[in-house]
């Protein structure tokens, strides 16, 4: 078997007393589309600020392409490859969303400046924001914004990419919207993991799923599984 | 390449254009006024790599300031050498405390590195106060070196502020609009998001510090031979606190024009108030216009041009 693309292992993370993430192993393979979802509070945006490096870790390993990265920077890490997206779009409001494009296509892909214009310009018309590259993001509605966010994180050259709640408050045809633009991505060869509450995106895109619950993986399979695992169903509604 | 060419070439002739007002002899007094707008021009430019392109708003500009004039002092008092190496020196020891408080930057932001650089200035004034051999809470006067290269000491002085006006403003535009620029853009707009789309944020962060603090303590450094009496009331004045901010902020704080039209029009106004109404309305006007600014046309002279040419 090929090493994982990312390896997360017994990752432990603590907030004071409370125990965020307790010895969580996940396993992302190349390639895979893989879903991580867990009731409110579980510790997936944890888990992903960890392995994006926003959080320090408390304990256990994290290899990416086999190489241990727990101890680099986050920028060193989205140079590597592992991109996010923010569950709360984090624009930079000062520049255009053409401009928005340029800093990962120069910072982390190192492209230099005059040939990152015609690439962003690329990518804003394989997401459909090409109409917009010289707005401010104030002025972009909600779906134009998540849109933004994951354009900014493709511009970044992502082996991985970690979709975080990109769909969240989102009409259903929006939906339908982002996962063509997530399908296409994994078609190119980039791995994704997506983080999402709306399980009818997440089942249908995933074809492997880790549950989340009070900070321990509680389950992992196909999406068929994962629906007729008695401790997900527990875990979301209780006994 | 062309246009870094241009711009070295219009700083140039600024200089030259600096050297014949200097052989003009008019009334002293302009080269007095003068150089204290053009230290303006330096410390709302230095300021303003800091406060404008990274959005660390920085209240601790006497502390860079005086330590660049105390660096000169000491100097002078010890070794006595040439103006160059005073400002070099003033400069680089400027550039330690700047580096020094870039590091506070990974804990503290927003209000709460404002208010730590704030400290700093307290804590430093308190430092020189109690240190006899650069003159202590007394001050100290100093004697200026005979047989300035041309001219008289003032206008020689006013010529060295112009070429380190020209020096300050040629890097922050150098500074704006290289990739250095966008990535402090980018953190300035969210930390977060930069550091996780590959900026370096810290390391861009030590470099704006610290260059922000080499040109303040460039500008400190002449100040010793600019007023011969030092003592750290007038080096650690509020004005620099208020200035280096109002002045970028009433400009535009997005582009290397602001820091220097906000320094021209306040430090102007604040010549012509000390002479013809008195030298307390100095930081009144500041008040007044930073106030109606701020309110009124928050991204200051260059938003409002670019407001109005937009229509």
């Amino acid at each position: 078997m090929p090493p994982a693309l990312l390896e997360v292992e017994s990752l432990t993370k603590r907030f004071g007393g409370f125990m965020a993430l307790h010895e969580v192993t996940i396993h992302v393979k190349a390639g895979e589309r893989f879903g991580l979802i867990g009731p409110n509070g579980s510790g997936k945006t944890t888990l992903i600020n960890c392995v994006s490096g926003s959080l320090p870790i408390d304990g256990g390993h994290i290899r990416f392409e086999g190489r241990e990265i727990s101890a680099l920077p986050p920028h060193r890490r989205t140079r590597l490859g592992i991109v996010r997206s923010f569950q709360i779009p984090k624009p930079f409001g000062s520049m255009t969303v053409l401009e928005n494009l340029e800093i990962p296509l120069e910072y982390a892909a190192h492209e230099r400046s005059d040939a990152a214009d015609a690439d962003a310009m690329e990518i804003l018309r394989s997401i459909g924001l090409e109409g917009k590259a010289h707005l401010r993001p104030a002025g972009l509605t909600q779906i134009e914004m998540r849109k933004l966010e994951l354009a900014r994180a493709i511009a970044a050259r992502p082996k991985l990419l970690i979709s975080d709640e990109a769909m969240a408050g989102l009409s259903h045809a929006e939906v339908d919207d982002i996962l063509a633009i997530l399908f296409r991505l994994n078609e190119r060869g980039i791995t994704i993991i997506m983080i999402e509450h709306i399980m009818r995106a997440v089942m249908r895109f995933s074809e492997r799923i880790v549950v989340l619950d009070a900070g321990e993986r509680i389950a992992e399979g196909t999406p068929d599984e994962i629906v007729r695992h008695p401790g997900v169903e527990k875990a979301y509604l209780g006994e | 390449m062309r246009r870094t060419g241009g711009i070295l070439l219009v700083g140039a002739a600024v200089v030259v254009a600096g050297i014949l007002l200097a052989s003009l002899r008019v009334n002293p007094y302009f080269y007095f006024a003068g150089y204290v707008i053009l230290q303006y021009i330096v410390i709302a430019t230095a300021w303003n790599i800091l406060g404008g392109y990274a959005g660390y708003v920085n209240f601790g500009t006497p502390a860079f300031f005086a330590l660049g004039a105390y660096t000169a002092v000491f100097l002078i008092q010890s070794v006595r050498p040439p103006l160059p190496v005073l400002i070099l020196a003033g400069g680089l020891v400027s550039a330690l405390l700047g580096l020094g408080i870039g590091y506070l930057t990974l804990r503290l932001r927003g209000v709460f590195f404002s208010i730590a650089t704030l400290a700093l200035s307290i804590v430093l004034q308190t430092m020189i106060v109690n240190w006899e051999f650069v003159g202590g809470s007394r001050g100290l006067s100093v004697i200026r070196p005979g047989g300035p290269p041309f001219g008289n000491y003032v206008t020689f002085l006013f010529t060295v502020m112009v070429l380190l006006a020209v020096v300050a403003v040629v890097t922050a535009r150098f500074i704006e609009r290289s990739w250095i620029g966008r990535g402090l853009a980018a953190l300035r707009d969210n930390e977060e998001a930069a550091e996780c789309m590959g900026v370096p944020t810290l390391r861009l962060k030590l470099f704006a510090t610290t260059i922000s603090g080499f040109l303040l303590g460039v500008a400190g450094a002449p100040f010793p031979y600019y007023v011969t009496f030092v003592d750290p009331n007038s080096a650690f004045s509020l004005d620099y606190a208020v200035n280096a901010l109002a002045m970028p902020m009433i400009g535009g704080t997005t582009s290397w024009v602001g820091p220097v039209v906000g320094a021209v029009l306040l430090g102007t106004a604040q010549q012509l108030a000390t002479v013809t109404i008195s030298s307390e309305m100095n930081l009144f006007i500041v008040g007044v216009v930073l106030v109606a600014f701020v309110v009124l046309a928050p991204e200051g002279i260059l938003g409002l041009v670019r407001r109005l040419r937009r229509r």
